[in-house]
């Protein structure tokens, strides 16, 4: 491992500064993907800038009733949070979903946005890889794609997010706001992420030098009545191969909202809103949300090992939905 | 003090629960590892591995790394000292791995082509990640699939091939027939402490902390590969954080050996997971053809097994997946055979039951194919097919105790209830359905020596080379020493782990504690009959060694094993492909059970392990480069805690008045026939047969909708 220097940040314009001074340097959320990159010397910063004791470990209500996430929240107090568990549970259940218990201690919000793909190209420094490597080509194309992207991706990569709760957060319309040396801004989750394109190692819209300092959640009364299903190769501490957070609010027996987003299809989050839009304001049935997932999946491309994220993403629509009407039933 | 040593007659120890005697220091921390042990001007190396999969390297920059911080030495093929790896060791000739830095061929990814020396670990890992090798690099070929072209009989062809009577006949004259192809992917062992040596010269000797699974093997390794006197090497293995078949001599102990001689210092390599993937070896992916002709009431007329497996082109090593069928089932046409592959990868070595555990997936599998379609319940068939005699060897077994084990095991598990039917039980999104399997493994014995002392306090000390590598052997032995000179067990001490002791077997193949326990009693035999003659016990103590090499040729042929019946019930959801195994239950028939303690957490260590088989662990190899993707243990999956259900294991007394230790191994039976019945559990929930290890949710997902391709993931 490179030596590489070490700095505390007290306050947010301070962290800023430092991470500014060197071109090198990298914030130090949890550390639970940066320090393993590090280890296998795909990061090689020279200065790491530690933000956890940042004054950005909050969860407020907004004044609109929504909920306002400091960036440094570890993934445990997020989903042990009342407000969370109350207004968002899908959110609560995708972190739990993730990791194991001392990973999510230790994990920030902040960083569970901008954790890398685990495709295991990425992290192999003698195999070709675009999002490592600009320039060296795909392996994973005519590789091991098993756990591949189906929606979004290009022929220059077509590695996944990793995040379970970017899934809920992409369901939820949630907006992340930083800090920059010339000011604060923010970004709608939606905008976060960049297409993949041609740039697959350009993965977000933040300036550069930029410090994510919260995530916040407008109001979604529908989201109180939410779900995130993860399916992964173990029952525990795996990534997904397949996931979904979704809400659903039901009147007079008609789809009144619905929110629908997919995880490990795609280098984002993916917010289903064509699925959405043919769901809303239809009935409330498995052959609707059926074809509301084939509306969504009618843009998936399938490598030849990863089709089966097509059927297992289109079963999980239906049967989530047709758990959260069921419970809306009751 | 003397003492006149009339034993008090206390015997019993064994078959009683005790903890381990060095537990206290391994949860405390005090036990020390072969990487830990603490050095005066320690040096550390860092192996470099190869990143193409064939070819020969062409350079190795060593100038800028050497000016690197810290940097001591850079050894590679142009430069390191001499080793003879063209030697027969006691379990046969090395892999030429061993072999380090002796030449600049390379023949698979991930082989070792430097060592980086540095004066402390993080120096020499940053040099090795900087350090530029350039290659010439040749096409390779790693494609592993039936009958492909080059797949052979390796020699010696009667070991390989067995055939009696004639298979096609008898298959035409059966009333069913099974015909089908089984696979397993490449699996890999890591146990949780890497491989590690610290290596110095004491005095003109080469004294070796290692964790390993025989010292006194690595030390005679050793010897032989830098030609010294087997007196002058000294292997040091006290505590061993788990081996399966992977510790013996291998690349980390040659470097550090290498660079303490060319250094003059004490050097310690370590190896990392991903280096382990390359360099310790693996279970070779295995596939199989297994042929089962019946007559309508399920008497098998035809037994056909043909299992292949694919290895480097440095070594030949077979997973003798056969084996199993040559032990487990006769008929009148009975016809196995082990083939290989050669191709760019890394050599395969022993893997927790190696042969028995992918044998046992494809045999038991088709047992239960068989079962379905005779109409015959799973355990009634094994139960009509118990043959009287080896089905090959045709010698007598020395106890066969299966239906006792799947008597036993059908009572507790509530066998009886079960409704045949695939496919009928629902609980909300799951599947549900229970499935069985049988075991075996061989229960060998090897030579061995052991000394056993007297001392003027009334105490025993037992000196022998064994290992324990995490199983509670030195547990194990202190109570069958305990019981052979017939005193409490805390006045004896066991020292074992040091190659000084002597020959003894390595802890492998489930021969260790049976091997070991041998000596131990014969010495001890001895021990008592001196003591007999009555007098005083000097200060130094009276001593009586073992050999059981005589005894053990002595050994009457025959069919010795260990016989086992696993169940399994799990959970499957067909629209999302997970599969879930609720229970396990494995009952086993292994002589006498030594501890039950750590005794039953071995079988449900297998167990367990056989879960990760079933449904986890594939380690998957890219076509373009030949070497792994993703090889750590984020990316190689085997089960998690919330995989493992209620698991229970117990056995059936298994006495054999003729042997004269009663003990049998029970590192390996555990894994063997645990897939099998949870494949088998599978087919009951969902009425789809997976013959195709592991069954992951694609697999499963893709069976149940009957879309797509078969979501194979060989990239």
């Amino acid at each position: 491992m490179r030596e590489f220097g070490y700095r505390r940040a007290v306050d947010v314009p301070g962290a800023v500064a430092l991470l500014g001074a060197d071109p090198e340097a990298r914030f130090l959320g949890g550390g639970t993907n940066l320090v393993d990159l590090m280890k296998s010397g795909v990061e090689r910063p020279a200065l790491l800038v530690d933000v956890r004791e940042l004054p950005l470990d909050r969860i407020e209500v907004t004044q609109d009733g929504g909920l306002r996430i400091g960036a440094t929240v570890t993934n445990s107090d997020l989903a042990a949070h009342p407000e969370v568990r109350r207004r968002y549970p899908a959110l609560a259940q995708a972190v739990l979903a993730g990791a194991s218990g001392q990973l999510r201690n230790m994990a920030t919000v902040g960083g569970n946005l901008l954790q890398r793909t685990r495709c295991g190209y990425f992290t192999d420094l003698a195999a070709p890889c675009n999002k490592r490597a600009p320039g060296s080509g795909c392996s994973a194309v005519e590789g091991e794609h098993h756990n591949h992207a189906i929606l979004g991706a290009s022929a220059h990569c077509v590695a996944v997010h990793p995040s379970d709760m970017g899934v809920a957060l992409a369901a939820f319309d949630a907006v992340v706001s930083y800090e920059t040396a010339d000011g604060p801004g923010e970004l709608p989750l939606d905008a976060f992420y960049l297409p993949v394109g041609d740039t697959p190692h350009r993965e977000t819209a933040l300036p550069p030098g930029a410090l994510i300092t919260a995530v916040t959640l407008p109001p979604a009364p529908v989201a109180a009545l939410s779900r995130y299903r993860k399916v992964r190769e173990r029952a525990s501490y795996a990534f997904a191969i397949g996931s979904i957070a979704a809400a659903l609010d039901v009147r007079d027996g008609v789809v009144h909202e619905v929110r629908l987003a997919f995880g490990a299809v795609a280098s984002r989050p993916w917010r289903a809103r064509t699925a959405e839009r043919a769901l809303t304001g239809g009935p409330v049935s498995a052959d609707a949300f059926a074809a509301a997932a084939d509306a969504e999946l009618a843009a998936a491309e399938a490598l030849p090992h990863n089709g089966y994220k097509v059927t297992l993403t289109r079963n999980l629509v239906v049967a989530v939905l047709t758990d959260l009407a069921e419970e809306a039933a009751r | 003090m003397t003492t006149t040593t009339g034993p008090t007659r206390i015997t019993g120890a064994v078959g009683t629960a005790h903890t381990r005697v060095e537990g206290r220091d391994k949860v405390t921390g005090a036990a020390r590892y072969a990487g830990e042990i603490p050095f005066a001007d320690l040096a550390h190396g860092w192996l470099v591995v190869s990143t193409v999969a064939r070819g020969s390297v062409r350079s190795v920059e060593t100038a800028p790394v050497l000016a690197m911080p810290g940097v001591l030495t850079v050894l590679h093929h142009g430069n390191a000292p001499r080793v003879d790896a063209d030697y027969i060791g006691l379990l046969g000739q090395p892999d030429p791995i061993v072999g380090l830095f002796q030449s600049d061929r390379v023949p698979c990814a991930g082989w070792p082509v430097a060592l980086v020396v540095a004066e402390t670990s993080e120096q020499a890992r940053e040099a090795a990640e900087a350090l530029v090798v350039r290659y010439e690099t040749e096409p390779h070929d790693i494609e592993f699939t039936p009958d492909r072209p080059g797949t052979y009989t390796p020699e010696p062809r009667e070991t390989m091939e067995t055939d009696k009577g004639d298979l096609e006949r008898e298959l035409a004259a059966s009333a069913v027939v099974v015909d089908a192809r089984y696979s397993t992917p490449e699996e890999h062992h890591h146990p949780m402490e890497p491989h590690a040596a610290t290596v110095r010269w004491d005095g003109g000797r080469l004294e070796v902390h290692d964790s390993n699974q025989g010292s006194k093997w690595v030390a005679d390794e050793l010897a032989k590969l830098f030609s010294l006197d087997p007196a002058s090497v000294r292997v040091l293995s006290e505590h061993i954080g788990g081996g399966f078949g992977s510790k013996g001599v291998r690349p980390h102990q040659v470097a550090a050996a290498m660079a303490a001689t060319v250094l003059h210092r004490p050097v310690r390599v370590v190896l990392t997971r991903r280096q382990m993937f390359s360099l310790v070896g693996y279970r070779s992916p295995t596939t199989h053809r297994v042929r089962l002709g019946a007559d309508a009431d399920g008497r098998l007329r035809a037994f056909g097994h043909d299992a292949q497996n694919l290895t480097s082109t440095v070594k030949e090593f077979v997973e003798q997946s056969a084996g199993f069928g040559r032990v487990m089932y006769d008929a009148d046409a009975h016809r196995t055979a082990n083939r290989l592959v050669r191709l760019d990868v890394p050599t395969p070595t022993w893997m927790r039951a190696p042969g028995e555990a992918p044998g046992s997936f494809a045999v038991e599998s088709a047992l239960d194919e068989l079962a379905e379609r005779c109409g015959i319940d799973p355990i009634a068939l094994r139960a009509r097919n118990e043959p009287t005699a080896g089905p090959v060897s045709g010698l007598p077994f020395a106890g066969r105790n299966l239906l006792a084990c799947f008597e036993e095991g059908a009572r507790r598990f509530g066998w009886a209830e079960r409704d045949p039917r695939p496919g009928v039980r629902r609980e909300g999104r799951w599947l549900l359905g229970t499935g069985t399997a049988a075991a075996t493994f061989p229960a060998g014995a090897a030579p061995s020596t052991a000394a056993v002392t007297a001392q003027p306090d009334g105490t025993f000390t037992v000196r022998i080379t064994a290992s324990d590598i995490g199983t509670g052997a030195r547990t194990a032995l202190t109570l069958i020493a305990a019981d052979a000179l017939e005193v409490e067990p805390g006045r004896v001490q066991v020292r074992i782990g040091d190659s000084d002791f002597g020959h003894a077997m390595v802890a492998g193949g489930s021969t260790g504690t049976r091997s070991w326990a041998w000596a131990i009693m014969a010495a001890a035999a001895d021990l008592r009959e001196q003591l007999a003659l009555g007098g005083d016990i000097p200060p130094e103590g009276v001593t009586a060694r073992s050999d059981t090499s005589a005894a053990i040729a002595a050994l009457p042929e025959k069919e010795r094993h260990s016989y086992g019946a696993q169940f399994a019930e799990v959970a499957v959801d067909t629209t999302s492909g997970e599969v879930r195994v609720r229970r396990m239950l494995g009952i086993f028939a292994a002589g006498r059970i030594v501890n039950p303690l750590t005794a039953r957490g071995q079988f449900i260590g297998g167990m367990t392990w056989g879960i990760s088989m079933a449904l986890h662990e594939e380690a998957v190899r890219d076509r373009a480069s030949g070497a792994h993707v993703g090889p750590d243990l984020a990316g190689y999956h085997f089960a998690a805690h919330a995989d493992v259900p209620r698991i229970e294991a117990d056995w059936v007394d298994d006495p054999d008045v003729d042997d004269p230790v009663g003990i049998k191994g029970i590192g390996e039976i555990g894994i063997v026939g645990a897939a099998a019945a949870v494949a088998n559990a599978v087919w009951h929930a969902t009425g789809v047969r997976h013959r195709d290890l592991p069954i992951r949710p694609d697999r499963v997902l893709l069976a149940g909708t009957g879309a797509g391709p078969d979501g194979s993931r060989r990239a």
